[in-house]
């Protein structure tokens, strides 16, 4: 060893490696009986091992009124807050003085699903979501428009709580 | 129906269904090698193509065909696309002297179910099988790629150092058998109803040990070291020649288990079974045998993806030191004390082989495999530069 390696000393007297082998090749053989851990995906989507974490941000969902309309006051906080800049927001006002969003899209594959949306919202309307199967067959399918985002029906994700920051 | 033309026909189909036999074993052998991986990590492996994957095999080859064929700009052209077949070749010629049945009568004439019963059979292995590592180093060389180049120089190393260490322990089949040709060697383990594996069975840890290192495969697998090498000798290698490789490597490992099983295990012999084979045997019969071969040479198989999964990969002075300081003596040593034990048994007591021949050897084999386990396997056979600096 021409370089400073430092050299452990080990045992020579009790050190087998035929026996060793031997005593590894019988732990592989009992894995093979063993109950396997691979979850089928498609058709398995969580077990009694493992579940997804109730803060998991997935793609957005606007929550919405009795009437069926969108929860969002168009205040203009989620723009301002989204570090991705992903948030489209165009306000509209009616007769009654009531704000409302004229245009509301997100670019899902600018989004970094960081959740600020949803912790910065008054009115508790946009949420991020545990729904992660987004495949989609063209680009422009991931900008979320209003409707859409009202569509949505998967659970919404729970906010981290600083007073309980391991969700117990 | 003349004896020639019927040589001829029966040759032609046994060629045909060797051949055949051989490839979709191998493409079989990939899936049971990454199932069996899987099962033995706790995962499930490839079970979504066909009822339990199946059609993995198939799928994997239509892939490889229709893969974009990739050539280095300085790779040497003539070499680089013969290096994947003379690598594949030899693993399928091996296999044309392996009794993988008992012969069959017919009303024709006896049908040795062996490709070609070369009364040199084991000495045409023996050339053959080494003829392999021409394969690996073109490929390593002709890829003009340092890791492929490394991957091929140390096949190289492994295959010459390993052959001497296997052809020893051989010699001490042949010395009980009397005879080169395997359809011998097998008829005399059957004849004596003890298998090679009693009276010599250190022999067969040997000759397992340099197959391992013969084959490439796990623990000495250094030729494609992923860890070191990226991928060895196929390093630059892409699409169906990549696949020649693989095929090359499994159907190394399917003639290595089947000699195994013919050396050591008695071939086609059907255990508690006394049945004459000489003048030939009837079909259902030989079905039997074909069944026993074949579960034999699985069994090795398994053996072989079993150690693949289990045991790390040896440092490169490990393996030199173990190919020439350990097997090579030992292959030496035990050949010298069994030639002795045969000509004692043999000349001295007038002994002809039998039973009791072969439990006397197996004596000898059992204090010979005492002093290696408890005695020479004491951090000498395999340890660090460290211990052997120390010692």
């Amino acid at each position: 060893m021409a370089i400073g390696v430092k050299v452990l000393k080990r045992p020579t007297a009790q050190t087998s490696y035929l026996r060793a082998s031997v005593r590894g090749m019988a732990l592989t053989f009992s894995h093979i009986f063993r109950p396997k851990v691979t979850m089928q995906y498609p058709e398995e989507k969580g077990s009694k091992d493992w579940t997804m974490s109730s803060r998991w941000r997935g793609t957005h969902r606007m929550l919405t009124d009795e009437q069926g309309r969108a929860k969002c006051v168009a205040c203009g906080l989620c723009p301002q807050i989204c570090p991705a800049n992903c948030i489209k927001l165009v306000p509209g006002e009616d007769e009654e003085g009531n704000r409302y969003p004229l245009i509301y899209e997100i670019d899902e594959f600018r989004c970094v699903f960081c959740g600020y949306c949803q912790e910065v919202c008054p009115e508790e309307a946009i949420h991020v979501g545990w729904h992660y199967e987004n495949a989609e067959y063209s680009r422009d399918r991931f900008v979320y428009d209003l409707e859409r985002l009202c569509a949505q029906t998967h659970p919404v994700s729970t906010l981290w709580d600083p007073a309980d920051p391991k969700g117990e | 129906m003349s004896p020639t033309l019927f040589f001829l026909l029966t040759s032609v189909v046994k060629m045909l269904v060797v051949f055949t036999v051989i490839m979709v074993g191998v493409a079989l052998m990939t899936l049971v090698e990454r199932r069996l991986c899987a099962f033995m990590q706790d995962r499930l492996g490839p079970n979504r193509v066909g009822p339990f994957g199946l059609l993995q095999p198939a799928a994997d080859g239509l892939k490889n065909i229709l893969k974009e064929e990739t050539y280095p700009a300085q790779a040497e052209p003539w070499l680089f696309v013969l290096a994947p077949a003379i690598s594949f070749t030899p693993a399928l010629l091996t296999f044309a002297v392996i009794p993988f049945a008992a012969p069959l009568a017919t009303k024709w004439g006896v049908v040795p179910m062996v490709v070609a019963d070369l009364p040199v059979g084991f000495l045409y292995i023996l050339a053959i099988s080494s003829l392999g590592v021409y394969g690996i180093v073109l490929a390593g060389w002709a890829s003009n790629n340092k890791y492929a180049l490394l991957g091929g120089l140390r096949a190289s190393a492994q295959m010459i150092s390993y052959e001497i260490a296997m052809g020893m322990s051989t010699v001490a089949v042949l010395l009980l058998a009397g005879n080169v040709t395997l359809s011998q060697v097998v008829a005399q383990q059957q004849l004596s109803r003890t298998w090679n594996i009693v009276p010599l069975f250190i022999g067969f840890v040997i000759f397992l040990v340099s197959a391992l290192a013969e084959t490439n495969r796990v623990p000495f697998d250094l030729p494609e070291a992923e860890g070191e090498l990226i991928a060895g000798y196929h390093t630059e290698y892409s699409s169906m020649k990549f696949s020649m490789f693989y095929i090359a490597e499994y159907s190394n490992m399917l003639t290595a288990s089947a000699l195994m099983a013919t050396l050591y295990f008695g071939g086609w012999d059907v255990p508690f079974v006394t049945w004459n084979a000489a003048q030939g045997l009837a079909w259902w019969q030989v079905l039997v045998t074909l069944v026993a071969f074949c579960a034999k040479t699985s069994f090795f198989i398994f053996l072989y993806m079993w150690i693949r999964w289990t045991l790390p990969r040896f440092r490169y002075d490990q393996l030199m030191s173990l190919g020439w300081k350990v097997m090579l003596p030992i292959a030496l040593i035990y050949l010298t004390l069994l030639g002795g034990a045969i000509w004692y048994l043999r000349v001295q007591l007038g002994w002809s082989y039998g039973p009791k021949f072969a439990w006397a050897l197996a004596g000898l084999n059992l204090v010979l495999a005492v002093i290696q386990l408890w005695v020479l396997d004491r951090g000498r056979i395999v340890s660090g530069t460290a211990a052997r600096r120390t010692a």
